[in-house]
């Protein structure tokens, strides 16, 4: 390694960075709404809606067009492509109206998975093709951060060394090009719940990733200020027999997250996976009260955790609308709550039986 | 990857991050009076004083004799082999007069540097045969904690990759094997001050040597709570004609550690290289004030700018000793007031001067 070149200069370096700290500011989240078409067709399929473009839009539109207060508890919004350039009905760009709530709208990025020869079914994340050219476009349309999914699995020989590497190199390949264009990348590597195996594993796991991935992203001179981690929680995996509490996740994940994630990465949000929308509240306010040193903001950027109740609720029909943002309004609330540490648990599943199974001299 | 095999027991895990936190209290460094037969003979040269083992035993007595003023701001000192053995007039081994003071005994286990053929004079460093069993016996006569120096020059084309990649290895197999052996690893990969280049080339290449570090300590499972960075500051070369303030060392030196150290490292223990005794405890008292986030403790590993007044006072005689006690003592104590950011400068040349020099907008 001979000399530096500079990736980017002091003021590209200043706006990335403070765009970065503008989402996760006082306990704020992202709303992912950037399901692909195939996903929202999963999601419809549900409440028993058809999957038109028509529909995608109606939807989107209810959440965005909700009261102006919602900015204290999202910060930033993913968008799938489709969706930046949809209208509310009275012909409002949705990426506009975000705007002007200040909210930071975001754009996904990769184009899905595609097999690596020779393992187990891993994959890679495809989209590095033309990539910035179509960051740049993405800026001048009003985005500001960009989020991209890598996919890791824990199986039989699983998560190998070339999945890793393959997805930790693609990962900073793709953060490099976005800061190039002015966009903060959220970085995702999702170590996927699927599976019968324990926390401890999970943990074990997640460190290796995050230790590749921030290699990676140091090889690639990524300047950390301007990127935002999107991780799994640590937990067992699906089909798992143990159950662990909130604290013993957030102890885990913390643990995880210490000893991998560089102090200079302004914030964390993290991805609910499967988790109820109550379970990925609790987890994240368990997270914020770890008592381990955390200096980054713990937030998070779910999906179907901050819309399972809003698709619910609306099941297709415009009469529901105030029902639709009253349920996605008061996941956004819960969720800053969470992200403060601040959440008061009212419902019936008790926080309190839930906080006597918390194993004090477990070694992470 | 499939699955983890803890290289830790839970209890061996406290006991290592017990050690580790006892070093790095508020207020407390290392002092490193490891130096080797030959680098002994350097410093006694320099004071006139012929380099035999009574000499060095004697020396070694002026610094462990200070007095309880030591508790407050020593948490470790690091043994060469023979002074681990040696005892004062009184026949008391050193290591029991240290520990009677509650500080940690620690090690050097590294047996120096080695060419590495086809680099422009680049070097690793050996010692890895029979350390286990080295620090078995080290551990069983007194020692808690250890360290390895491993060297990296800048040039036009080094650190090379070679370099860095190996150096990391060799210093996370000793790390390994410490922790075995119930041993605190002081990890140390010092970019040496040779050479005209400024403090942001410096930066660039502690953040490259700093990232495959602990890349590499995390490939090789190390605890990282159970361990300690022993680093340069991010200084300019010393024939580097740009001069810069101890405000801008301190923030380029810990924006290098935020990106690349985590917080999971209980704490920093800078070297201080060719520094003066008052540039080292300026420049860390500096780091201490930096208005950036600071997950980790960061003190003191001194060697000469903790003992170069001592050695000057002591000049090889015994009515000189108490004098050059003192003056030891009182290095001590500035260091422990700089380690928490309250260290007002010897009033000579001033603080006030070097503070205006501070660039606000230099963007590291």
């Amino acid at each position: 390694m001979a000399y530096q070149f500079p990736a980017l200069t002091s003021e590209q370096k200043k706006e990335l960075s403070e765009i970065a700290q503008r989402i996760v500011a006082n306990g704020k989240g992202i709303l992912a709404a950037d399901e692909s078409v195939g996903t929202m067709g999963s999601r419809l399929q549900r409440i028993k809606v058809e999957n038109t473009e028509e529909n995608r839009r109606q939807f989107r539109e209810i959440l965005f067009t909700v009261d102006d207060s919602v900015s204290r508890s999202i910060g930033g919004v993913i968008l799938f492509r489709e969706t930046l350039y949809q209208k509310d009905s009275q012909g409002k760009l949705f990426r506009d109206i975000l705007k002007e709530k200040g909210i930071v709208v975001g754009i996904k990025l990769d184009q899905g998975g595609a097999p690596l020869a020779g393992t187990n079914k891993e994959t890679t994340i495809q989209g590095l093709d033309g990539l910035s050219e179509r960051c740049a476009q993405y800026k001048k349309d009003g985005a500001d951060f960009g989020k991209w999914r890598a996919v890791l699995k824990i199986d039989n020989q699983c998560p190998s060394h070339l999945a890793i590497q393959e997805n930790a190199n693609t990962l900073a390949r793709y953060a490099s090009i976005c800061q190039k264009n002015g966009l903060v990348p959220i970085v995702e590597p999702e170590v996927i719940a699927d599976g019968d195996h324990d926390m401890e594993h999970c943990q074990y796991v997640t460190e290796k990733v995050l230790a590749a991935v921030y290699k990676a992203l140091n090889d690639h001179h990524v300047y950390l200020e301007g990127t935002l981690l999107k991780p799994n929680m640590v937990t067992a995996g699906h089909a798992s027999t143990k159950k662990y509490t909130p604290e013993q996740v957030a102890m885990a994940t913390v643990t995880a997250l210490y000893r991998t994630v560089p102090a200079a990465v302004p914030g964390i949000c993290f991805l609910s996976g499967g988790m109820s929308e109550e379970d990925a509240t609790l987890n994240l306010n368990a997270i914020n009260l770890c008592p381990l040193p955390k200096p980054w903001k713990l937030s998070f950027s779910y999906g179907r955790a901050l819309q399972a109740s809003a698709l619910a609720a609306w099941g297709g029909k415009a009469a529901n609308k105030k029902a639709t943002q009253e349920a996605f309004m008061k996941r956004a609330l819960a969720n800053c709550q969470a992200a403060k540490g601040q959440y008061v648990h009212t419902g019936s599943s008790g926080a309190a039986s839930t906080q006597s199974l918390f194993t004090a001299c477990y070694t992470y | 990857m499939p699955h983890s095999y803890p290289a830790l027991s839970a209890e061996q895990k406290k006991e290592l991050s017990d050690i580790a936190l006892r070093i790095v209290a508020p207020g407390k460094g290392i002092l490193a009076a490891d130096e080797s037969v030959g680098s002994m003979a350097k410093r006694l040269s320099q004071i006139g004083v012929e380099n035999t083992e009574e000499n060095r035993r004697l020396y070694r007595q002026v610094l462990f004799s200070a007095d309880d003023r030591v508790k407050k701001c020593i948490g470790g000192v690091i043994f060469f082999h023979e002074t681990l053995y040696q005892k004062d007039d009184n026949g008391v081994l050193f290591v029991r007069t240290i520990q009677d003071k509650g500080i940690v005994v620690g090690i050097k286990v590294d047996k120096g540097v080695v060419p590495l053929a086809g680099t422009d004079g680049e070097t690793t460093t050996q010692g890895l045969d029979g350390l286990s069993e080295r620090c078995a016996q080290y551990k069983k006569d007194g020692a808690d904690f250890a360290k390895w120096r491993c060297v990296l020059k800048i040039s036009e084309r080094t650190p090379s990759a070679l370099a860095i990649l190996e150096n990391a290895n060799v210093l996370a197999r000793y790390a390994s094997i410490c922790q075995q052996n119930g041993i605190v690893p002081i990890v140390e990969p010092e970019i040496l001050p040779d050479g005209d280049h400024d403090l942001k080339r410096c930066q660039y290449v502690t953040e490259k040597v700093l990232a495959a570090v602990f890349k590499a300590l995390s490939d090789h499972h190390v605890y990282l709570e159970g361990t300690l960075l022993k680093p340069n500051m991010v200084t300019p070369g010393h024939a580097c004609p740009i001069k810069y303030s101890p405000e801008e060392i301190a923030m380029a030196t810990v924006t290098a550690l935020r990106r690349t150290v985590p917080p999971a490292i209980p704490g920093v223990t800078f070297l201080s290289g060719g520094q003066s005794e008052e540039e080292a405890s300026l420049n860390l008292n500096a780091i201490n004030q930096c208005p950036l986030p600071r997950p980790w403790a960061l003190t003191f590993s001194y060697g000469r700018a903790l003992q170069a007044s001592a050695l000057n006072t002591w000049r090889g005689q015994r009515d000189n000793a108490g004098a050059a006690t003192e003056e030891f003592i009182k290095r001590a104590e500035v260091n422990g007031l700089a380690a928490q950011g309250k260290y007002e400068g010897s009033g000579e040349d001033g603080g006030a001067a070097a503070q205006s020099l501070y660039v606000a907008n230099h963007a590291y």
